[in-house]
């Protein structure tokens, strides 16, 4: 059983969801606060969604100067698997671990919806167990969402696989419709859309499984490298 | 040459409400304690006008375990689980500051919630604004939407239904309700009660500001002056309006729930209306203790508060915790790792004995712990003891005319067609702003009849029940007919509820009405009180908290009375997603209920969004017949819970027929699933739009079974035609492709906010 380190800041509001979701595919979560700075037994890191320090500055500005990201990279860096959803991913661009930025969605609104995502890369720890192409159901909740890149980063990111994810169905005017990259390794994944909210038919989809499978592991090897 | 007013009346206290200050306290007041009685007995504190009528609606049953008085009430849904609900108003402030008074409305109903230690699971927000063609009103919306978006998402609280209506008559006093449900493990319920005599009040949160001061008695119990929008919504009232930080109230909800689950505190109570002295006076009336509040201890936001400020700021984002001295160390390390102010302000101490003999709870208010005493009143004469008044009561003198000129009779004019798309509205654009899934409990969101959750949320015993919620009014009704109105209203609510498979449970109501000194409104008052226990006595349900919204008028104008009722449902087993609106092709549609009105006429048009939009208001409301719609709404109920409870059946959809009537709800659903239907002809034109509870549109793929077990139930049940093809035919009188009835719904709201960019 895989033990997940999900990082709370004051401010946070999905970590109960994100443990829900570890939990019922049968690992074990733990909340990691803040200011910890070890990830000691930690076999993979979720940073959730909300609204960490009250993000009154710009999403994720505040968070990535709390003390428990420098363990986050020094964990990514040795090839831990790191996983940012919605306000996680926010956090790991101002963290300079994922490129890009995460600006106000187009028609300046928030949005809570849900979205079609095609799978666009397979090479990372989210998607590794999807297949190119599936189109999966997973909801939205987002104001500051709409990813943006200079040309070079674009071109990056599509020569090395690392979009992950596309809305089918553009919703909030990001570029090339992406909805999640990888990092260069694709070890470290963050998207806009909750996975975790689409884990059961009771509430409108279950599509979100295959991601977060992925990520813990649960149908494949442990990830490996891609160099 | 005139003299300025005297102090109590610039505080909103009349000449007689001084005199009773007097007595309680055998004295003159000085000017603080004047300061603490104009807030408290202010109309929205004090209830003062509203109260004796109050009295008569029922307000128990076996599982009610908080009633009405307390910040929210409770019920016992089952498997040790205790759900706690509350409704509020926040018009005026929404009327000058559209985003921070929504804002802060949230923040404040949230408070009242986790106050009883429940964790807040689900907020609902019943909006009614002016029509769309107005400028204002577009700014109005888009203010108080993004103000319930922003701070609401932030907070971490899903956001999951409401309303949204659009009248002429709240185009100068928008009204801004919203309700929070929680939940709680049933043996951790706390109430805000002071006890122990040498125990600390702890104030937790914000610091303190000159921010709504006087909101209670300046904005909320007064009317606007001028005649028209902009110029009536003076300036001069903007610094009554609260300002809000979500973060700040998130810390302070993870931090109170901390501090409840670690038995530190003893009482707890909410800073909303009236702040300090509300709270600190409510906590000793409760407990019939003394306390003693230092003023100097109450960290400030800025230099040069006068103690009056201080005592009755409405900064947000603050909580008052009554706990042991012992117990001090661990309050203050768990708050620091919240970021949560912790400060000890005042003290319990013994009750007083007055000249009598008998025991008083004071408050004090001093210049520090043993220091001068600044003000010295029984708290609970701030609290419990402001003057009752029985207002004079008139029936408007011209309502039997506007109820004589019944739209029922009117030659149908112009286009069906044209009529009902124009009744179409899609409320997403509001809804898609809001957070509504997160705790992951979310089965039916925003836009349908009524909202599912799961019983579930961090903290929470395992239970495979779910609640249902839902808010409803009826101004149109209401207007003609306050009383029935009000009945049809709760009737309406409770069959919201059946669609999702709930049973009702409980009711909170906001009574949002005009200024209680015109007679006319507390007739209306009274009037629906009476009409609200009727319907809550014949459907078997207890009121078990409100709110009384009063002087929502503007240029002399009050607003159609506007009775918000909160309907909380629980269901049994939900393993299952109800069947929602989404039909399919080839299934039979039935309109389950009986089909014609208790009423004279058989389709009354009455108080219908139908014959609103042709200016025609008048008519008569339908009467309230518990028997038969308890009969229908229990059916469905029952049909509905079998399939979330996992069963399968020959049901595929269900929707209630409400305002817009039946070619609405058909429409509604062709919409949604872009099926189209073919409908036999109807009795009338007024069937197409005729609104009265108790009727559903159920789909399925087994009529002679659906309807053996409706016969059973002794419902009545008429086929009403089939479901496909792109068009949706009623008759020979409505006929519309599926794209057009898709199209004008789904764009309605977004062009009218667009209207004149």
């Amino acid at each position: 059983m895989a033990r997940i380190g999900v990082v709370v800041f004051p401010g946070s509001n999905c970590e109960y969801d994100a443990a829900a979701g570890v939990t019922r595919l049968g690992d074990q979560a733990e909340f990691v606060w803040h200011t910890r700075t070890d990830l000691d037994g930690i076999d993979g890191v979720i940073l959730p969604g909300g609204f960490a320090h009250g993000d009154y500055l710009r999403p994720g500005a505040l968070a990535r100067f709390s003390p428990v990201m420098g363990a986050v990279e020094r964990f990514a860096a040795t090839g831990g698997p790191v996983l940012g959803i919605c306000n996680g991913f926010q956090v790991l661009v101002e963290a300079g671990m994922l490129p890009g930025a995460l600006q106000k969605n187009r028609g300046l609104t928030f949005l809570c919806q849900p979205t079609t995502l095609v799978v666009s890369s397979t090479s990372s720890v989210l998607t590794r167990g999807a297949t190119i192409g599936q189109e999966l159901v997973v909801p939205i909740n987002h104001f500051s969402g709409s990813y943006t890149c200079d040309d070079e980063t674009h071109d990056e990111l599509v020569r090395n696989g690392q979009i992950v994810l596309r809305y089918k169905d553009n919703p909030n005017g990001s570029r090339d419709d992406i909805a999640g990259v990888a990092n260069n390794s694709g070890n470290v994944v963050g998207l806009m859309p909750h996975p975790e909210r689409a884990m059961s038919t009771l509430l409108g989809s279950a599509d979100g499984m295959v991601l977060l499978e992925s990520f813990l592991g649960v149908k494949v090897a442990p990830f490996v490298l891609a160099h | 040459m005139s003299s300025p007013a005297p102090l109590h009346r610039a505080l909103g206290l009349t000449d007689s409400e001084l005199e009773s200050i007097r007595e309680v306290l055998g004295r003159e007041p000085n000017s603080l304690e004047l300061a603490l009685y104009g807030v408290m007995w202010s109309e929205h504190c004090s209830y003062k006008s509203s109260r004796i009528h109050l009295g008569r609606l029922p307000t128990e049953a076996p599982h009610v375990l908080v009633g009405p008085g307390e910040n929210a009430g409770v019920i016992d849904a089952g498997d040790g689980i205790a759900v706690a609900i509350r409704i509020e108003s926040h018009n005026h402030p929404s009327a000058i500051e559209p985003y921070q008074g929504a804002a802060t409305g949230v923040g404040g109903i949230l408070r009242d919630v986790f106050t009883m230690g429940a964790r807040p699971l689900a907020v609902m927000d019943p909006l009614f604004f002016g029509e769309l063609s107005d400028a204002r009103q577009r700014w109005l919306v888009e203010g108080v939407v993004s103000g319930i978006s922003g701070y609401g998402n932030s907070v971490g609280v899903p956001t999951i239904g409401g309303e949204l209506t659009f009248d002429d008559c709240y185009a100068s006093n928008p009204l801004v309700n919203v309700l929070c449900c929680g939940a709680l493990p049933t043996q951790r319920l706390v109430l805000g009660v002071a006890s122990g005599v040498g125990n600390l009040a702890v104030l937790l949160g914000s610091s303190t500001g000159r921010d709504g001061i006087g909101g209670v008695s300046v904005l909320a119990s007064a009317g606007f002056d001028g005649a028209d929008g902009a110029e009536s919504l003076d300036d001069a009232k903007r610094p009554s309006v609260q300002v809000g930080d979500p973060y700040e109230e998130k810390r302070l909800i993870e931090a109170c729930l901390a501090l409840l689950d670690d038995g530190l505190v003893v009482g707890i109570q909410d800073l909303g209306g009236a702040g300090i002295v509300c709270a600190t006076s409510e906590t000793a009336a409760r407990g019939g203790v003394g306390m003693d509040v230092d003023v100097t201890a109450i960290p400030l936001r800025e230099a040069g508060m006068a103690p009056f400020e201080i005592m009755t700021s409405e900064s947000q984002e603050r909580m008052l915790a009554i706990i042991t001295p012992e117990n001090w160390d661990a309050v203050a390390a768990l708050c620091t790792k919240w970021e949560i102010r912790a400060t000890v302000v005042g003290r319990v101490v013994a009750p007083s004995i007055d000249a009598n003999g008998r025991s008083v709870a004071m408050l004090r208010v001093r210049r520090g712990f043993g220091g001068e005493v600044l003000a010295e009143v029984p708290a609970g004469s701030l609290a419990d003891e402001a003057p009752l008044y029985n207002r004079p009561m008139a029936r408007p003198a011209d309502l039997d005319a506007i109820v004589a000129d019944d739209p029922s009779d009117d030659e149908p004019v112009g286009s069906p067609n044209d009529d009902l798309l124009e009744l179409l509205v899609d409320p997403a654009w509001v809804y898609r702003q809001y957070d509504s899934q997160l705790f992951l409990n979310t089965v039916v969101g925003p836009g349908r009849d009524a909202a599912l959750l799961r019983l579930a949320g961090p903290g929470l015993p395992y239970s495979e029940r779910g609640i249902a919620l839902s808010t409803d009014s009826n101004p149109r009704w209401c207007a003609l007919d306050p009383r029935a109105g009000t009945a049809l209203t709760v009737a309406e609510s409770v069959a919201n509820l059946a669609c999702v498979g709930a049973t009702a449970k409980a009711v909170v109501n906001c009574l949002n009405f005009g200024n209680p000194e015109h007679p006319e409104v507390m007739w209306q008052l009274s009037e629906a009180i009476d009409g609200m226990s009727e319907a809550c006595v014949g459907l078997g349900l207890p009121v078990i908290g409100g709110n009384v919204s009063l002087y929502n008028e503007s240029g002399g104008h009050d607003i159609d009375p506007t009775p918000v009722v909160g309907l909380l449902g629980v269901l049994e087993s939900l393993v299952a997603p109800p069947p929602g609106w989404e039909w399919r092709m080839g299934d039979v549609v039935v309109l389950v209920g009986t089909r014609h009105a208790n009423s004279h006429y058989r389709f009354p048009l009455g108080g219908t969004r139908w014959a609103t939009r042709r200016g025609r208001r008048g008519g008569h409301v339908p009467h309230f017949d518990a028997e038969t719609l308890a009969a229908a709404i229990d059916f469905v109920a029952g049909e509905v819970a079998s399939i979330c409870g996992g069963k399968s059946s020959d049901v595929t959809a269900v929707h209630d027929v409400g305002g817009g009537g039946l070619a609405v709800a058909l429409a509604e659903m062709v919409a949604v699933t872009a099926l189209g239907v073919e409908i036999v002809e109807l009795e009338s034109h007024a069937e197409l739009f005729a609104e009265f509870p108790g009727r559903f549109v159920m789909a399925t793929n087994d009529v002679e079974a659906f309807i053996a077990r409706a016969a059973v139930a002794g419902v009545p049940v008429v086929p009403l035609g089939t479901v496909g093809g792109r068009t949706m035919r009623i008759g020979s009188t409505i006929e519309l492709t599926v794209d057009e009835v898709a199209g004008r719904r789904r764009g309605a709201l977004e062009e009218s906010l667009a209207a004149v960019l």
